[in-house]
């Protein structure tokens, strides 16, 4: 689905990214941790061009993402994202949200973009608040509006980086079931996150990153019972 | 303490036609900035550079000089090079509408860049195009921010139009010295005239709070 190969990136002089190469096949559900300021913002921004790496490059489905800019538009069509801090549109209502780019990028019409909003609400649970502006709506509520609204795009994948640190405790829940959820109905998924349980019991694989570099990259039980370096081991010593 | 007021009273009309006067210049003054304004903020969040620079340097050099003097040259260089006999009308819209646009093009440039950044990645992750971000996307939320002081722009513009009395157009500033020379008194049409500048200025703040209040109740 997606590959990415001797990945570097740099701001400047700061070497951010360092010869990352990794898979993510199909259906998979990938979770990328490490401490902060490790680049795991930076990797997941380079999967869909937010950032255009230095060197190296990232193929989806085949199309080499740093090849000419009209196809980069068609790919990231096929790629879903969810920010930390939700980023809706604040002038939209939460229906015109999740409608306007598939009218628009991808010119459906009104009634079936309408249509299959409602069905996507109603997955998130929020059918009642589909005339609401985000600004009336909770944390919680906003984050499930941010991952109806990438989804009304029938993306092919999922990028999520800390979909859940911006959220009061109580509401964290709500947006992992979400998640989880998605992950069941075989979305292929790259979540940065620091929710460990997350990470051990969603995930088919967990990618460890510490200063720019891939240290691990295995099964969530082998990572979490016995981590293979010793910069793991530091790590989750800190955050269990 | 010599005032005497009455002296002005049939000049009262002549002197309120001037209101009509200013506000028809400033109008079209502000139509012209308006427009100019958003095309120099276009090329300056662009990534076309001759075309930033080009519109850097405008600025720069409208807000770095006088008003008065750029009207002045205006009115005067143009009949000298042309051959043209500009109006003060004309001479006026133009001097106050290019003036403006310098200011109005960095009004619509910090409300555009205002809005936050994420909202622009959020856009690129979904596909939409830029031209559709722009107009769908950002411009909604920047005009939150530029409308307010859009409308200060036009206040000042409003108080400062009081120049072109210098290159004798007919305006309500221009319409008390006339009057003052014509009575050999000339504070009392000041005065006058400084009434009616509070008023306009006051009138269009009032506006503009009522606008603001609007804007702020859609949120
Ligand atoms: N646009 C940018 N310009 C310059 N430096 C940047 C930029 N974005 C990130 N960096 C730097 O790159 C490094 C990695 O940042 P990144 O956001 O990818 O880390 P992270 O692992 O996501 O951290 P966190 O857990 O805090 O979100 C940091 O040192 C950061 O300062
Ligand atoms: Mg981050």
């Amino acid at each position: 689905m997606i590959k990415v190969e001797k990945l570097y990136k740099k701001f400047g002089n700061n070497e951010v990214l360092k010869d990352i190469s990794t898979e993510i096949k199909k259906g998979e559900v990938v979770s990328i941790i490490g401490p902060s300021g490790s680049g795991k913002s930076t990797f997941l921004r380079c999967l869909n061009l937010l950032e255009t790496p230095t060197s190296g490059s990232v193929i989806v489905n085949g199309q080499d993402l740093s090849g000419p800019k009209k196809d980069i538009q068609k790919i990231r069509q096929q790629i879903g994202m969810v920010f930390q801090h939700f980023h809706l549109f604040p002038h939209l209502t939460v229906l015109e949200n999740l409608t306007y780019a598939p009218m628009k990028v991808k010119g459906e019409k009104k009634a079936l973009a309408e249509e299959k909003a409602r069905t996507l609400l109603k997955r998130v649970g929020l059918s009642d608040k589909e005339k609401a502006y985000p600004s009336s709506l909770s944390g919680g509520q906003k984050q499930r509006v941010a991952i109806a609204r990438a989804l009304a795009m029938e993306p092919e994948l999922m990028l999520f980086d800390e979909p859940t640190s911006a959220l009061d405790p109580e509401m964290v829940k709500e947006v992992l079931e979400v998640m989880k959820d998605l992950a069941k109905s075989g979305m292929t998924m790259a979540v940065v996150t620091h929710e460990m349980g997350f990470a051990r019991e969603v995930a088919d694989r967990v990618i460890f990153l510490d200063h720019g570099v891939l240290v691990e990259d295995g099964q969530p039980i082998e990572f979490f019972n016995s981590p293979k370096t010793e910069r793991a081991r530091d790590f989750l010593e800190k955050v269990l | 303490m010599n005032l005497d007021f009455s002296q002005i009273v049939p000049y009262i009309p002549f002197m309120l036609e001037g209101i009509w006067v200013t506000l028809k210049f400033v109008f079209f003054a502000i139509i012209l900035g308006a427009i100019l304004g958003t095309i120099l903020a276009l090329f300056k969040i662009g990534s076309i550079k001759p075309l930033r620079w080009f519109a850097d340097a405008y600025t720069s050099i409208f807000r770095g000089t006088p008003l008065i003097l750029q009207l002045m040259i205006i009115y005067y260089s143009i009949p000298q090079l042309t051959g043209y006999d500009i109006s003060p009308f004309l001479s006026a819209i133009l001097a106050f509408g290019l003036n403006s646009s310098a200011y109005i093009s960095e009004i619509i440039r910090a409300g555009i860049q205002a809005v936050d950044k994420g909202q622009m990645e959020a856009a690129q992750a979904l596909g939409i195009p830029y031209r559709a971000m722009m107009k769908d996307i950002i411009l909604p939320q920047a005009l939150k921010n530029i409308l307010p002081a859009l409308m200060n722009e036009f206040i000042t513009l409003t108080k400062e139009s009081a120049i072109v009395s210098t290159i004798g157009y007919l305006d309500l500033m221009r319409r008390a010295q006339v009057v003052g020379s014509d009575l050999f008194r000339n504070f009392e049409p000041l005065l006058f005239v400084g009434l009616i500048y509070w008023c306009l200025v006051m009138g269009l703040t009032v506006l503009g709070r009522l606008f603001e209040r609007r804007l702020k109740l859609s949120d």
